[in-house]
């Protein structure tokens, strides 16, 4: 952030050290989001036991449909990418201060995008696959930018009208795909009912996979994911403009007298993200772990799940990595779980506690400190959620 | 099937349907004029209507089911208002993580058990019910239906007229000012969330033990974000959010009830109507001030 006076080795070292050591606030908010985890796996064991099934089993079910073989990874890393992909949009926003839940939305608008320009422009060669991935961010960042615009101009909820836009998207997806005229070639199928999805995509559409290591197939959708949360990491900690984010986000006001331009941040930052969760639309349709066609259920919770990757990750990009990957495990997991008789729906109660274990300590260890008669500068120096941006000490 | 009797059953089904989101509505209404943005009254409906089922199954009796109902909606009303206004937890986060735990845990619940189906009466008003074309929709109805005819305007007066609803409503407008006058902000949100529970919670039994009978995984399917969209549609004004919810119902009947007749209306457009509805009156009234200028800000001492 500010521009480094040249300074020797020693005190550099020291100034990096400073920033690493945690306070006594974080030791208390990682202890209590450890004791937190092991509850809510304790739970989850707990209602496994009690509705006759085995902790033990479906932990080692989980671990075999994820992480056992080579397929596993592959189903693992393939639902990485778009769960990443809407987390770090989300962190985006949420570093403004501005929340954003209508991911699932533009997640299917994404897809809706990315599909009628796939079935619709015939491009030569892998041109074809970079303007749908364009369509699909374009898509999503233009559907949550009409929340933004209602924001903007006539002061609607953010919140409220990501989360109502979303249940428009639904539809809109669910009347595009039954619509034969509008994305399928043949309007009926075999069977001589319309069918609900589109067309599929042409395979040079379609996101190309990276070799075989040894048999894990690795997906350009990982990679455009990765490159995305490294990118807006260093974005948002390191440049002008992912400063002035940090500081719509913590302060409108002081932001405001110091020039930066609140509003129209605040909407961009939320098209952003709505782009991100487009992209992910686009990265489902055209990469394996969708059919490549467009369905209703294309978004399949990935924008709720993606959200919630983005709250555990505590709204930092680099951290929604791991976490990205862990939800991805217990996606792959819960499949091949429901395969051995346990319903897939436990995954789904093991995630909303993992959220809950690691979105309540910082306001708990905030709310102790407060409560023990901490000063007002002790108590800012520890952290609150939504924006978790913290100044260097 | 003559032009009278399709309007009767078009309009039966619409009150029934309207009836769970009234019930939901009236409390969502209260919370969000203590400045609640709560949208995990689908968890509430969604919890209720599972507990309802399983404990009218184990007592065999549909009215103990339905009280279930309301103790799980009053649960999760104390947890959302302990996490989002005693924590600070962002009350959307809660709302988020609430929704996804009990859809979770109901759909997962549901899936390792089998409950026995019960129902609670129908209650028909004598003479009334015989009115044409009205007297069934209205007048024959499950009888907790009817309780609408007295939380309604028990609601209306509580927020409107009480000393509790004056106070409710400073908390909606203006918490730092109410503060200063020696209201407990956090607490009567708090209160709030419990009328919106256990409110919400009946809907939700309603819709299982009354209407349905049984326990489908994800039965509401967003009827709780159609409570939050009839709140908006509503403009804040208990009357007008009944007449959304009536709306709202209306429509819901007629999607199920036009391809049977032989029109054709666009089916999606029609289950896109009340969260499109909710957006326009949310893009016409929020530069009127009509929404608690609180609304979905939480209060913290000392901070402004």
């Amino acid at each position: 952030m500010s521009a480094a006076a040249p300074t020797s080795p020693d005190d550099l070292g020291r100034r990096l050290l400073a920033r690493l050591r945690p306070g006594r606030g974080d030791w208390m908010t990682a202890g209590l989001t450890a004791v937190l985890v092991a509850v809510a796996a304790g739970a989850s064991a707990l209602l496994l036991v009690l509705t006759g099934g085995s902790p033990g089993a479906s932990a080692d079910a989980i671990w075999t449909g994820s992480l056992a073989d080579a397929t596993g990874w592959t189903t693992t890393l393939l639902n990485t990418a778009p769960l990443l992909l809407v987390a770090v949009g989300a962190c985006i926003c949420a570093s403004a201060g501005t929340f954003n839940i209508g991911q699932e939305g533009q997640v299917l608008i994404g897809g809706l995008a990315g599909a009628w320009v796939g079935l619709r422009l015939a491009l030569p060669g892998p041109m074809l696959v970079v303007v749908v991935m364009l369509a699909a961010a374009v898509g999503g960042g233009a559907w949550a930018a009409l929340s933004a615009l209602m924001f903007r101009f006539r002061g609607v909820n953010v919140a409220v009208s990501t989360l109502l836009m979303t249940f428009l998207a639904i539809q809109l997806v669910t009347f595009a795909v039954s619509t034969p005229w509008l994305l399928q070639e043949s309007a009926q199928g075999s069977s001589g009912i319309v069918d609900a999805a589109s067309n599929q995509l042409p395979a040079n559409g379609r996101l190309g996979g990276f070799g075989q290591y040894p048999s894990v197939q690795w997906n350009t959708g990982l990679f455009v994911a990765l490159v995305a949360a490294v990118g807006v990491a260093l974005l948002l900690s390191r440049s002008r403009w992912g400063f002035r984010v940090r500081m719509v986000g913590l302060n409108p006001r002081t932001a405001k007298h110091a020039g930066v331009r609140v509003a129209a941040l605040g909407g961009f930052t939320l098209a952003l993200s709505g782009a991100f969760a487009g992209l992910a639309g686009g990265l489902l349709l055209a990469s394996p772990v969708g059919t490549n066609r467009l369905q209703a259920g294309l978004s399949d919770n990935f924008g709720w799940d993606g959200l919630l990757v983005a709250l555990v990750a505590r709204n930092r990009p680099l951290a929604a990595i791991p976490v990205s990957l862990v939800f991805a495990v217990l996606r792959a997991g819960g499949d091949f779980l429901s395969a051995t008789g346990v319903p897939y729906y436990l995954v789904d109660v093991v995630k909303a506690l993992l959220v809950l274990a690691f979105v309540a300590p910082p306001v708990l260890v905030h709310l102790f400190r407060r409560r023990c008669g901490a000063t007002p500068q002790q108590v800012a120096a520890s952290s609150v959620v939504p924006t978790k941006v913290k100044a260097a000490a | 099937m003559s032009a009278l009797d399709s309007t009767t059953t078009i309009l039966a089904s619409g009150v029934r349907l309207t009836v769970p989101l009234a019930f939901a509505a009236c409390g969502e209404y209260v919370a969000e004029r203590a400045g609640t943005m709560n949208i995990s009254v689908e968890a509430m409906m969604l919890g209720a209507a599972f507990t309802s089922v399983a404990t009218a199954s184990a007592t065999g009796s549909a009215p103990v089911g339905l009280a279930a109902g309301v103790v799980t909606g009053l649960v999760l009303g104390f947890v959302h208002g302990n996490l989002s206004h005693r924590a600070q937890i962002n009350t959307f986060v809660v709302g988020l993580v609430l929704n996804a735990l009990v859809l979770g845990l109901t759909s997962y619940l549901i899936t390792t058990n089998q409950f026995v189906s019960h129902q609670v009466k129908v209650l028909s008003i004598p003479l009334l019910q015989d009115i044409p074309v009205i007297g069934k929709p209205l007048f024959s109805e499950r009888w907790p239906a009817f309780l609408l005819l007295a939380l309604v305007p028990l609601t209306w007066w509580l927020v409107e007229r009480s000393r509790w609803g004056l106070e409710l409503r400073a908390v909606g407008e203006n918490p730092q000012a109410a503060d200063v006058t020696g209201i407990k902000v956090n607490v009567r949100r708090r209160q709030a969330l419990l009328w919106c529970g256990a409110l919400a919670g009946l809907g939700g039994a309603y819709l299982a033990v009354g209407e349905v009978g049984s326990f489908n995984q994800n039965m509401t399917a967003g009827r709780g974000y159609i409570v939050i969209a009839a709140v908006i549609f509503g403009a804040w004004r208990l009357g007008r959010t009944m007449l959304g919810c009536l709306v709202f119902g209306l429509s819901d009947a007629m999607r199920l009830a036009l391809p049977a007749l032989g029109v054709t209306l666009n089916a999606q457009l029609l289950v896109a109507a009340p969260y499109l509805l909710a957006l326009l009156a949310m893009l016409l009234f929020t530069t009127q001030h009509r929404e608690p200028a609180a609304l979905g800000r939480p209060f913290e001492r000392g901070s402004t």
